[in-house]
C-alpha cells in the first residue's frame, strides 16, 4: 500500500491527537491501577468512575499561574518543556500502525529512533540547569548521567534486532518477524536477552520507576521540574506519559511482532479475501494496541511494585551488568545469524 | 527549488549558530548554539540524500558528545565570561565586508572553473547515501582502514581510562 500525501497528513493529525488523548487515559489508568495495587479506590469522583479526572487536572494546569524564578534564564526555561513534548511526539512518526500505515517510512528508522531518544535528554537537562535551583540542577545532572549510561545498552539491544532483520527500517523489522508462522517468529523468542535489555533500558530512558532518580521526590523535591508550574509543568507531565506510551510501542514493534496478528498466516490461509483489505489493517491495529496496552500496564505494575534504585546501584546495573551482557548478546546473535544463514 | 531554499535556510542558520557559539558569554549557551549548528549540518546531509550520515550526525554529535559536554560544563559550574567592553564597530564592519568580497571572489572562481555550486541530488547520490552501500565499501574496500581506526579508538579509550583511574593505596 502506497498512501498519497494527504493520507499521511491525515494520519499524522490523527496520531498527534490520539497521543495527546492517550496521555490522559494513561494518567487515569496509572492512578486507578496504583490505587488497586495499594488497596485503595483511586480517583473515582469526577465523572463516571472518575473518568474525567485527567481533564479536570488539565483545566487546573491551564488556570494556574505560570511562575518563572527571577534567576532563571528565561528563554531556555521556556524552551525545555517544549523540547520534551516535540521530541516525544516526533517519535510517533516512526511507528508502523498497520501494514503500510506509517507516517515516515525512512530507511534508517531504527537509527532515527535512537537519535530521538538520545536528544530527548536535552529537555530534562536544560530544565534542570535553567531553573537555577540546586534540586533542579541535581535532577538534570542525574538524568544526563543516566541517559548516557543506558543509551549504550539500548543501542546494542537494538543492534541485535537489526542483525536478525537485516534492515534498519521499522516496518521492515516488523515484516521480518512474520516468519515462523505463529508467534515464534517474534524477536522476543529469537533474541530473548535483547528483549529483556531493551525493556529495562526503556524504563531507564523514560525516567520511570524504578529508574526515576531525576525526580526522586524524597531527595530532590520535584527534581528537574521543581521550578515549573502551570502548563509548563503540564507539558513535562504530558511528555513523560507520551514517552512511556511510545516506549511501549517500540518494545512491541521491535520484539513482539509490532502490528502482526498472532497466527496471521493461518488466518490469511483460512480467509484469503482478508489479504490487503481495510479490515485486516483494522485487525492489525487492534492487535498492536492490545500488545501496547499490556506493556503500558507493565510500566505501571513495575512502578508500584519495585522501590527506586540507589544511585550507585543504577550505575552498577548500567555499566557492570547491562553493557557487558548486551555486548555478549550482540556477538552471540551475530554468530548465530551467520550459522543460520549458511545452514539454511 | 525547494531543495535550494532548504539548503540556504539550513546554511544560514548553521553559520548564525556558529557565530552565536563564538560570541555567547555563557558556556551553556555556547554549547546549545553548537548543538543547533550540528542539527543544521545534519539537515544539510539529509537534503543531499545522505540520510544515514545525517542521522548518525544527530545520534553521535548532538545526542552523545554534546550531552557529555553539557554535563561536564554543568558539573564544573563555569562562570559566564565578562561582557565585552566597547565593540569596535569598524572592525565588525570590515569583517563583514571582507567576507562578502571573499564570497564574491569564490563564486567567480567557481563559475570560472565550472565547479557545480548546487548540491548533487541525483539518483546515484541517493544510492551512495544509504547504509548498505556505505557498509559494503567500508567492510570490503576500506576494511583495513576501518580496523586500524577501530584499534586506534580502542587504544585511546584504554588510555583515557588509565589516565582517569584514581589509585587508592
Amino acid at each position: 500500500m502506497d498512501l498519497p500525501l494527504y493520507w499521511t497528513a491525515l494520519i499524522a493529525f490523527l496520531v498527534i491527537n490520539v497521543m495527546l488523548l492517550s496521555a490522559s487515559v494513561l494518567v487515569y489508568a496509572e492512578r486507578r491501577v496504583s490505587g488497586f495495587i495499594q488497596n485503595r479506590p483511586g480517583p473515582n469522583r469526577v465523572g463516571p468512575a472518575g473518568l474525567l479526572q485527567p481533564f479536570a487536572d488539565v483545566f487546573k494546569f491551564v488556570l494556574k499561574e505560570d511562575i518563572q524564578p527571577a534567576a532563571a534564564s528565561p528563554f531556555i526555561h521556556s524552551l525545555a518543556p517544549v523540547l520534551m513534548v516535540v521530541i516525544a511526539m516526533t517519535t510517533a512518526a516512526l511507528i508502523p500502525f498497520a501494514e503500510g500505515v506509517v507516517i515516515a517510512d525512512i530507511n534508517v528508522g531504527v537509527l532515527m529512533l535512537l537519535a530521538l531518544t538520545s536528544i530527548s535528554v536535552y529537555g530534562i537537562t536544560l530544565a534542570g540547569w535553567s531553573s537555577n535551583s540546586k534540586y533542579a540542577l541535581l535532577g538534570g545532572l542525574r538524568s544526563a548521567a543516566q541517559m548516557i549510561s543506558y543509551e549504550l545498552s539500548m543501542g546494542l539491544a537494538v543492534a541485535s534486532v537489526v542483525l536478525i532483520a537485516g534492515t534498519l527500517s521499522l516496518p521492515g523489522i516488523v515484516e521480518d518477524q512474520a516468519a515462523g508462522g505463529a508467534v515464534l517468529g517474534w524477536n522476543v523468542f529469537r533474541n530473548p536477552i535483547g528483549a529483556l535489555i531493551f525493556i529495562t533500558t526503556a524504563f531507564a530512558e523514560t525516567n520511570r520507576a524504578p529508574f526515576d532518580l531525576p525526580e526522586a521526590e524524597q531527595e530532590l523535591v520535584g527534581g528537574y521540574h521543581t521550578e515549573y508550574s502551570g502548563m509548563k509543568f503540564g507539558m513535562f507531565f504530558l511528555a513523560e506519559y507520551v514517552n512511556w506510551f511510545i516506549a511501549s510501542f517500540m518494545i512491541v514493534t521491535l520484539f513482539f511482532g509490532g502490528y502482526l496478528i498472532p497466527f496471521q498466516p493461518y488466518l490469511l490461509a483460512a480467509l484469503p479475501a482478508l489479504d490487503g483489505s481495510i479490515l485486516l489493517g483494522i485487525l492489525q491495529f487492534g492487535s498492536l494496541m492490545l500488545k501496547v496496552a499490556f506493556f503500558a500496564f507493565l510500566f505501571i505494575w513495575v512502578r508500584w511494585t519495585f522501590p527506586r534504585f540507589k544511585y550507585n546501584q543504577l550505575m552498577n546495573i548500567g555499566w557492570k551488568y547491562l553493557l557487558p551482557i548486551a555486548l555478549a548478546n550482540v556477538l552471540v546473535i551475530a554468530v548465530g545469524v551467520i550459522i543460520f544463514r549458511t545452514l539454511f | 527549488m525547494a531543495a535550494q531554499f532548504l539548503f540556504f535556510l539550513l546554511a544560514t542558520v548553521a553559520v548564525a549558530a556558529a557565530i552565536g557559539m563564538l560570541v555567547a558569554r555563557n558556556p551553556v549557551s555556547s554549547a546549545l548554539w553548537l548543538v543547533l549548528n550540528l542539527f543544521c549540518i545534519a539537515g544539510l546531509y539529509l537534503t543531499m540524500n545522505a540520510s544515514f550520515i545525517g542521522v548518525i550526525q544527530i545520534l553521535v554529535y548532538a545526542g552523545a558528545i554534546m550531552v557529555l559536554f553539557l554535563f561536564v560544563i554543568m558539573l564544573l559550574n563555569l562562570q559566564a565570561l565578562p561582557r565585552p567592553g566597547d565593540i569596535e564597530w569598524t572592525k565588525v564592519l570590515a569583517f563583514v565586508l571582507g567576507m562578502v568580497i571573499l564570497a564574491q571572489l569564490m563564486y567567480v572562481v567557481a563559475v570560472g572553473l565550472d565547479v557545480p555550486i548546487e548540491p548533487v541530488t541525483t539518483a546515484q547520490a541517493a544510492e551512495t547515501g544509504s547504509a548498505e552501500v556505505l557498509a559494503r565499501s567500508l567492510f570490503t574496500e576500506y576494511a583495513l582502514h576501518l580496523e586500524m581506526a577501530g584499534i586506534l579508538l580502542l587504544a585511546a579509550t584504554i588510555g583515557a581510562v588509565m589516565l582517569a583511574q584514581r589509585r587508592f593505596e
